[in-house]
């Protein structure tokens, strides 16, 4: 016995610690699994972008289409719109961004409809909505309102209404996701 | 523990200790025999004929589908099949998917625009046909069951999404019906409307044989025959009923590695652990 | 439980929780210092298997039910959802169906060793009435589970299970309907059944703790079937029992992995995978192969007896031969547990495992011909078995001596009975 205990907790320990470690592997290799199985399915992931058809949107007019889930927001910005969103000096804003960082081609406004502040949809998108003191959107819940760029000017939101990915496939077409 | 004074003479050998789980090892062993036993009787229980057994590359342990079989095979199941049986849980994008004929995105998105699919309602409250997408399912042929009995002398032809789980001897059968369409043998009367299989339970079959020499434009050169339209198919509609099954063979085999190597390190732990107590 | 506790806090915060709630205690003396007797062999490590595919069927069934719709119409589609969109869907949906097959597998020999060994007897006999309560919570749950994938086998199950009700006198026309929800099975069948499947799980589990607990009082029984003496008797549970559980379980998933990844459907049935369709049976029905035996039995009573119609006769035998398990300590008259020294009981217990098997495999036979008439006398047998020859043989059987102790017979001082006592476990 006594020739064997100086060299056997070495080889016990090694032998300990690489079961203990493969132990280890075993459960996190069965959890991976289980967790992964809660995001986003192939369904979902295949759904991920839409094509919208925009020719039939006149000047002044918005509309609303349904993409992951979420309301987008396309609006036909007018001219005066667009002066307002240009014209706003882009430092005295909560969060800084210009109106052509938001935008592709300028009369084109797109962005996900959900406030910043606790995800309701703003108003503003129907001719007899509340727009708010900018002009823009104004969001009911908790009072936020947002200018003509979709940018945070007053109440609790913290951030700019988000603008999703998207391209022009023609100029009458755009993808978004 | 003090009362073991002389355990090297009373311990048994390392043979002799593996060998208790000898009798673990055996009950399992004919457990799975028991399970093989029956699946197959309950394969061959769902026919009358012996089945062909074809060597398909995907039965092995680590086989895989041979990508341009899948390709054919999917050419043949939509310009034959397809014109009768639907496919309604498979998606045009899963043809690009791994482990399927892995078409790239841009070939699905061609291959689904040739069909539309009804959506709607738009703003004014119509329906309307646009042309389908990746995400869009494979179209049916008929609107519904009673359509597809009404077109086809009351019989159904069966959705082929998951064929090839659904029938006893999956591959190998529905091999063997494509294959086994001959001649009534002599004193069975064959209805109107039927044929004769070999390999059809009851042997009469409402579908007409629906294979024949070149129906199908091959242009990698691959014979034009039924023998190979069939097989083409069936692997086809074997990757179709589980399009996972590459992933789980793969992962299959990692998991068979991991528990080999953990039970070996287990067994020796055990024994250091109880080296003091025998 | 094993009288007074070792239990020693090693800290502040485990001293604190100790006098209000001493569940560090309660782990501690039940998994960690419980005495085990040294001589436990391979068959000993299926209550930790058990317990695993427990976890490993409650888990799976959770994570499934998040992605499965119980709705005539929509829940076969749902199901192959899982298998195809689902992040892994097909692994965790085949983890559960083949899980289920391996429960039972791993119940069935821990039944039977409960049986070679004498597990049952006192002062066990609540223990193994709560494993018989387990056993039939489980057949529950694997017959109301196999319903949910709406596939032909699953309504056509639940249409047959169901209608057994229908043949109890008086109440069963009503009986039925009340279980179906109208006239026929249907989608109210489907949705109720989806939540009593995700009821009896926890069921099992609440009876699986009592289980526990009453093995923790009595102690484990052993291959040797005698009483613990001392402590010469025992190891501690952690980690000796613990480790070789761990290495039985090891080498049981292999077997595990063998079904999940390999032959996934080869313990199911093709006809599931055809959607329900209430106008058509198909031409063989069969149920998953863990209730085979009780099937063959319930077949096997083609005839009447005196008022009681063959098919109330059937579902009375098939019910007797479950009821029988829960009488089983007191049909077994021998005071010696374990087979080792019942030379007689050891062959009548193949005789039986054979009876059993042969069940089985009569289960899965259409109902025609030879496979009635030899189900009718494996039947028979099967309630001989425990009505007679249980009884008879403690009378009459002259036992084998019993050593002195479990570490007697373990250590024993020569080679010669250590191998004296592994060789029954290699009969397996």
């Amino acid at each position: 016995m006594a020739t064997t205990d100086t060299d056997e907790p070495t080889r016990r320990d090694f032998l300990y610690v690489a079961t203990g470690a493969f132990a280890a592997i075993g459960v996190a290799g069965i959890t991976w699994p289980l967790i992964d199985q809660m995001n986003p399915d192939a369904s979902a992931l295949a759904l991920a972008s839409i094509e919208v058809d925009i020719s039939n949107v006149e000047v002044g007019q918005s509309i609303t289409v349904k993409w992951r889930g979420k309301p987008v927001f396309i609006r036909h910005r007018t001219a005066k719109e667009i002066g307002e969103a240009e014209e706003v000096n882009v430092l005295d804003l909560r969060d800084p961004q210009s109106d052509q960082q938001r935008v592709i081609k300028p009369e084109w406004l797109v962005m996900v409809g959900i406030c910043t502040h606790l995800g309701c949809v703003p108003k503003g998108q129907q001719v007899s909505d509340e727009k708010g003191d900018y002009d823009g959107w104004f969001c009911p819940c908790h009072g936020s309102h947002y200018d003509t760029s979709g940018r945070v000017r007053k109440g609790p939101a913290p951030l700019n209404l988000e603008v999703p990915e998207y391209t022009f496939v023609t100029d009458d077409k755009i993808k978004i996701g | 523990m003090t009362i073991n004074m002389n355990e090297t003479e009373a311990r048994p050998c390392i043979f002799t200790r593996a060998c208790r789980v000898v009798p673990l090892i055996g009950a399992l062993a004919i457990a799975l025999l028991g399970a093989s036993f029956l699946s197959t009787s309950q394969a061959k229980a769902s026919e009358g004929t012996p089945l062909k057994h074809l060597n398909w590359g995907f039965e092995a342990p680590f086989g895989t589908f041979d990508r341009s079989a899948l390709r054919r095979g999917y050419k043949v199941y939509s310009e034959v099949c397809a014109a009768c049986h639907s496919m309604d849980l498979l998606r045009f994008r899963n043809l690009s998917q791994d482990g399927g004929p892995e078409f790239t995105e841009e070939e699905v998105e061609i291959i689904a625009v040739e069909h539309t699919i009804e959506d709607g309602p738009d703003e004014y409250g119509d329906m309307y046909d646009r042309p389908r997408v990746a995400a869009d399912a494979f179209p049916a042929p008929f609107a519904n069951t009673n359509a597809a009995r009404a077109s086809n002398g009351g019989s159904l032809p069966p959705d082929l999404s998951i064929i090839a789980k659904a029938r006893g001897g999956a591959e190998n059968y529905l091999y063997s019906l494509l294959t086994g369409y001959e001649e009534a043998p002599e004193g069975v009367e064959v209805p109107r409307g039927m044929n004769y299989n070999a390999y059809f339970p009851g042997h009469m079959i409402a579908m007409a044989p629906p294979l024949v020499e070149e129906i199908v434009d091959y242009e990698d050169g691959t014979p034009m025959t039924v023998d190979q339209y069939s097989k083409d198919v069936v692997t086809f509609l074997t990757w179709a009923s589980e399009p996972t099954r590459e992933a789980r063979h793969r992962l299959g085999f990692q998991v068979i590695i991991f528990l080999l190597v953990f039970a070996g390190l287990m067994y020796f732990t055990m024994r250091k652990v109880w080296a003091d107590q025998h | 439980m094993s009288g007074e506790s070792n239990y020693q806090p090693s800290n502040g915060f485990t001293r604190w929780l100790d006098v209000r709630l001493p569940i560090m205690r309660l782990g501690y003396d039940s998994f960690v210092d419980f005495p085990t007797p040294r001589n436990l062999n391979y068959w000993w490590t299926f209550g930790a298997i058990l317990s695993f595919c427990l976890i490993i069927q409650i888990v799976t069934g959770v994570v499934l039910a998040m992605h499965y719709t119980p709705h005539a119409t929509m829940a076969f589609t749902s199901v192959e959802h899982i298998m195809r969109d689902v992040n892994y869907g097909w692994l965790i949906r085949y983890v559960h169906a083949n899980g289920a097959s391996m429960f039972f597998l791993a119940c069935y020999i821990h039944m039977f060793r409960g049986l070679y060994y004498g597990s049952y007897k006192a002062p066990r006999e609540v223990l193994w009435i709560l494993g018989v309560i387990l056993y039939i919570l489980m057949m529950a749950a694997g017959f109301l589970g196999y319903v949910l994938p709406w596939g032909q086998m699953s309504f056509w199950a639940a249409t047959v299970i169901t209608n057994l009700f229908g043949a109890i006198p008086l109440i069963g026309d009503a009986l039925r309907e009340f279980l179906w929800g109208g006239f026929s099975v249907d989608n109210p069948t489907l949705n109720r059944f989806f939540s009593l499947h995700y009821l009896v799980p926890f069921l099992i589990l609440g009876v699986v703790m009592l289980h526990i607990w009453a093995l923790h009082v009595t102690g484990q029984n052993n291959p040797d079937g005698i009483e613990v003496k001392d402590e010469q008797d025992t190891v501690k549970f952690t980690p000796h029992a613990t480790i070789k559980d761990i290495f039985g379980l090891s080498i049981f998933l292999l077997l595990f992995a063998y079904f999940v990844f390999f032959n996934p459907n080869a313990l199911g049935h093709a006809d599931n995978y055809i959607p329900a369709n209430p106008l058509q049976t198909p031409p063989h029905i069969v149920p998953e192969w863990y209730l085979l035996p009780f099937y063959a039995i319930l077949r096997a009573i083609t005839f009447d007896i005196g008022p009681i119609s063959s098919k109330l006769g059937g579902i009375i035998a098939m019910g007797a031969a479950m009821a029988v398990l829960f009488v089983l300590p007191w049909l077994d008259t021998s005071k010696v547990r374990s087979a080792r020294f019942r030379p007689l009981y050891r062959q009548f217990f193949w005789i039986f495992v054979a009876c059993c098997m042969g069940l089985g495999y009569l289960g899965g036979q259409p109902a025609e011909g030879a496979y009635v008439t030899a189900a009718q006398i494996l039947t028979a047998y099967y309630f001989l078995h425990f009505l007679v020859i249980l009884p008879v043989l403690g009378l009459v059987e002259k036992t084998k001596p019993l050593p002195e102790s479990i570490a007697q017979a373990v250590l024993g001082g020569s080679g010669g009975s250590a191998d004296a006592t592994a060789s029954p476990e290699k009969r397996g």
